[in-house]
């Protein structure tokens, strides 16, 4: 093989490059966010489901309310203990969490998601925009 | 390694047997979930109901624009609707206009002056046979089966504005921009709307789900009238079984739901 030590340099050169992200941020992960949750959604110790199903899938139950108020016109939400809500994301959930920069975005900016829920829903009912 | 036919076909055999256990796994553990835990979804007990909600406008109640506009200002500020001064990005749920915009064609040469001078609110007919619809790819806008609405999902709009060129009212106004500057007063229980969709007029579905009329009639002290256009004993149908009524565009054969007293 000809030209040996200069392809080794290269490859090796290359994988520093490639594997830059890792070993640059070796051993030093980002800490996962803490959300808050404000005295109210603190009192009621229950969101509309528990919190393992609203961690997971709190995403899959907005779709779900959001389909169903929007395409069916249904807006109440009985939970399994049989607790009636109104399907709002505005009125309903930030009513509670009205803290959306220490609740929601946390975890969204953690993950990288965007939902762009908030360019027509009122992100804070309660805040002064 | 021996790779004799029947050694092949028993290996295919294992590994096909092996990809369907994570899909009827998935079936067993998505069943269990579902009997743990049921949540219920239903219309709340106040909403008001009606198989093709209409509309009655008296017009002989409004002298001038300057009527109109308390009606105006109330729809537009319950359903966050911007005010754009550029003429080209307005967005209209309902407005005034003069009586040959409102009932174009040649209907009548001569027309009473009272009539001729009158403002006509205008706004959308929720079209029992809407062509606004059957435009729509993606059926973002539709007509609810329970109400004889024309509903909008704003999710769903993608901008094609298909559905701007199908309604012969101008009654849908596309966001060329985004109009949250452009609202002086947000109404923080109902969403604004986002860069690149349409909207229209909804008939204040979000009211008559909570058993309230639409802003406007409410603003109105009498003039308009709400009901069920298949009730004869609604308040509308009694309006116009009483009073004499035209629709706009009647020939086009959408069948409005606004009716006019002249």
């Amino acid at each position: 093989m000809n030209n040996k030590a200069l392809i080794v340099t290269g490859v090796v050169i290359f994988l520093i490059i490639v594997l830059f992200p890792f070993w640059y941020m070796r051993g030093k992960a980002a800490p996962a966010p803490e959300v808050e949750l404000t005295p109210r959604a603190k009192a009621a110790q229950k969101c509309v489901r528990s919190t393992e199903y609203m961690r997971a899938e709190h995403m899959q139950l907005l779709d779900l309310w959001r389909d169903s108020v929007v395409r069916e016109s249904k807006r109440i939400y009985i939970n399994p203990e049989g607790k009636e809500f109104n399907m709002s994301l505005s009125n309903t959930c930030l009513d509670c969490h009205s803290n959306k920069a220490e609740f929601c975005d946390r975890c969204h900016n953690y993950a990288s998601v965007r939902p762009y829920c908030w360019s027509c829903h009122i992100d804070n009912p309660k805040e002064k925009t | 390694m021996d790779s004799s036919r029947r050694r092949i076909l028993q290996l295919l055999g294992i590994s096909a047997l092996a990809l369907t256990t994570r899909p009827v796994l998935n079936a067993f553990t998505k069943e269990a979930r579902a009997a743990e835990a049921e949540a219920v979804i239903k219309a709340g007990a106040k909403s008001l109901k009606a198989r093709q909600w209409a509309m009655v406008i008296d017009t002989r109640k409004f002298e001038s624009e300057a009527d109109l506009e308390p009606l105006v200002d109330a729809c537009h500020k319950v359903h966050n609707v911007p005010r754009l001064q550029n003429k080209n990005h307005e967005i209209k749920w309902i407005w005034g206009t003069h009586y040959h915009n409102a009932f174009p064609g040649k209907a009548a040469q001569f027309v009473a002056e009272s009539v001729e001078q009158r403002p006509f609110l205008v706004l959308c007919n929720h079209c029992e046979n809407p062509p606004c619809v059957r435009a729509c790819p993606t059926k973002a806008t539709w007509k609810r089966e329970s109400d004889g609405i024309v509903f909008m999902d704003f999710h769903r709009c993608i901008g094609c504005r298909f559905c701007i060129a199908a309604c012969p009212f101008g009654a849908r106004s596309f966001n060329y921009r985004d109009p949250r500057p452009f609202i002086a007063e947000i109404n923080k229980k109902f969403p604004t709307r986002m860069k690149g969709v349409v909207e229209k007029c909804n008939f204040c579905a979000e009211r008559l789900a909570v058993g309230q009329l639409p802003a406007c009639v409410q603003a109105s002290d009498g003039a308009l009238a709400f009901g069920d256009l298949y009730n004869p004993a609604s308040d509308v149908r009694k309006l116009i079984k009483t009073n004499y009524t035209i629709r706009r565009k009647q020939t086009l054969g959408t069948e409005p739901s606004v009716y006019y007293i002249v």
